[in-house]
């Protein structure tokens, strides 16, 4: 059973959705006794970071988060909330991946005048994980964000939009990436099942 | 790097696809759904669901379907047509679209673009211009080109974005249904005044066009939606997408 946490963030049906087309169960919920039943967990997130994090610590979900030893996915700003820390808010984040998390239009080289946010398919590249098995280097996935993880020594995979930025992290039992598998058709379908495979 | 999208729009009327649809080989025409799996499998980046329907029964089963549409496909839509407050977004965006489209109700209302924005944020938020040319100016109308609006296109759109839209969707009525080509001209001034992605819209004729407008040298847009040409099967999303690569076009393959 895959437990959803549950902390107020937007667009969790879309995840409930993939997981469905996948036939995973799953349990959407708040309560830390119910997500301890779980075999996995993943962080969903549409949303601003300093609001997430305060929902997550209303709940006492960010203890719980940081302690557990299951696999657990973090998506999009779920993923962000696994950081050090966001410019989103400028907001103390969970501290499991060694990057913080920062707004494109701050980072940018000079010269560079991209649009903000980043939307659209965009390829990941460098791909490390188990998380990426049978997945090529060099697919595309959906993007769909403003802020931005650096690259670290915990980054699984790397996708380019101005600069490099790591579109994928993982630390022990602990993964996330930025883009939406929920939305990136095959390939984001394959790592979702990679997910549902991993034994932390 | 970032890949140019492809957008088929599909019409949708009582829940079931109107456009003449000439797709060899798939059982149930009329339904939405099984058309957006065809489109999803072929390689479009996203779909766009217009909603055409005149009744509340019509309305119904449209969001319905959106919900349906969210099970199935496993690539972002958009949905519009007929929504006129935030309310009316809300629904659709609950029951699982990913972004709404808003057009003479924002030009009505210029205030429901930040109230979506503000409450489901700007990426959910697409705003659809609909202009023509008159007398050297890009007059927007409303109504399907019926009604002037009395906006202007260049102005009307920096506004949607300082509002909150998270993208510019703009039909040149001049251009739509001609099958001549986009309005490339306008779409190279929008992409370059704009921080915002832009959508091509009318005027596709053929995979050269979509190339001219996608292209650095042409109307430098971020995506191109068309119906028809894809509908009839008189451009075929592998097949563009193949000729866009060729042409240095960055495109999901």
């Amino acid at each position: 059973m895959t437990g959803i946490i549950d902390y107020g963030a937007g667009n969790i049906r879309s995840v409930e959705n993939a997981l469905d087309r996948l036939g995973a169960g799953y349990v959407l919920a708040s309560d830390t006794a119910i997500l301890s039943e779980c075999d996995r967990l993943v962080l969903p997130g549409v949303g601003e970071a300093a609001r997430a994090m305060a929902c997550l610590r209303e709940k006492n979900l960010d203890a719980f988060i940081r302690n557990t030893r299951k696999p657990l996915l973090g998506i999009c700003l779920g993923m962000q909330l696994l950081c050090s820390a966001s410019e989103e808010g400028n907001v103390e984040c969970l501290g499991i991946f060694g990057t913080d998390v920062r707004h494109f239009l701050h980072a940018f080289p000079e010269g560079v005048r991209l649009k903000v946010p980043h939307v659209g398919w965009n390829t990941v590249t460098s791909l490390k994980s188990d998380l990426f098995d049978g997945i090529a280097d060099g697919s595309y996935m959906y993007f769909v964000h403003s802020y931005f993880a650096g690259i670290c020594e915990d980054t699984v995979s790397v996708t380019e939009y101005g600069i490099p930025f790591s579109s994928a992290l993982r630390k022990d039992n602990f993964m996330g990436c930025q883009f939406h598998p929920e939305k990136s058709g095959d390939a984001g379908e394959r790592m979702l099942a990679a997910f549902l495979n991993i034994r932390c | 790097m970032l890949a140019k999208r492809i957008i088929p729009c599909l019409d949708v009327k009582d829940g079931q696809t109107v456009k003449g649809i000439n797709f060899l080989g798939l059982k149930s025409v009329g339904d939405p759904v099984a058309l957006a799996r065809k489109y999803s499998e072929e390689g479009a980046d996203e779909l766009v669901f217009l909603d055409i329907s005149a009744t509340i029964e019509g309305r119904k089963a449209f969001s319905s379907l959106v919900s349906r549409i969210a099970r199935e496909i496993n690539i972002p839509f958009t949905v519009g047509g007929g929504i006129s407050t935030a309310e009316d977004a809300a629904v659709l965006l609950r029951a699982g679209a990913d972004k709404v489209s808003i057009n003479s109700a924002a030009v009505r209302n210029p205030s429901l673009i930040s109230e979506i924005a503000s409450g489901f944020g700007s990426q959910c938020v697409v705003v659809a211009i609909d202009a023509k040319n008159a007398d050297g100016t890009w007059k927007v109308t409303t109504h399907g080109g019926s009604r002037f609006s009395g906006k202007e296109l260049f102005s009307w759109a920096k506004e949607a974005e300082s509002l909150g839209a998270g993208e510019i969707l703009f039909t040149s009525m001049d251009h739509d249904g001609t099958c001549g080509g986009y309005a490339c001209e306008q779409y190279r001034r929008l992409s370059g005044m704009l921080d915002i992605p832009v959508i091509a819209s009318g005027g596709a004729g053929t995979a050269e066009d979509i190339v001219e407008v996608l292209s650095p040298g042409g109307g430098r847009a971020d995506a191109a939606l068309a119906a028809s040409v894809f509908h009839y099967g008189e451009i075929r999303i592998p097949d563009l997408k193949r000729t866009l690569a060729e042409r240095g076009i960055p495109v999901r393959l």
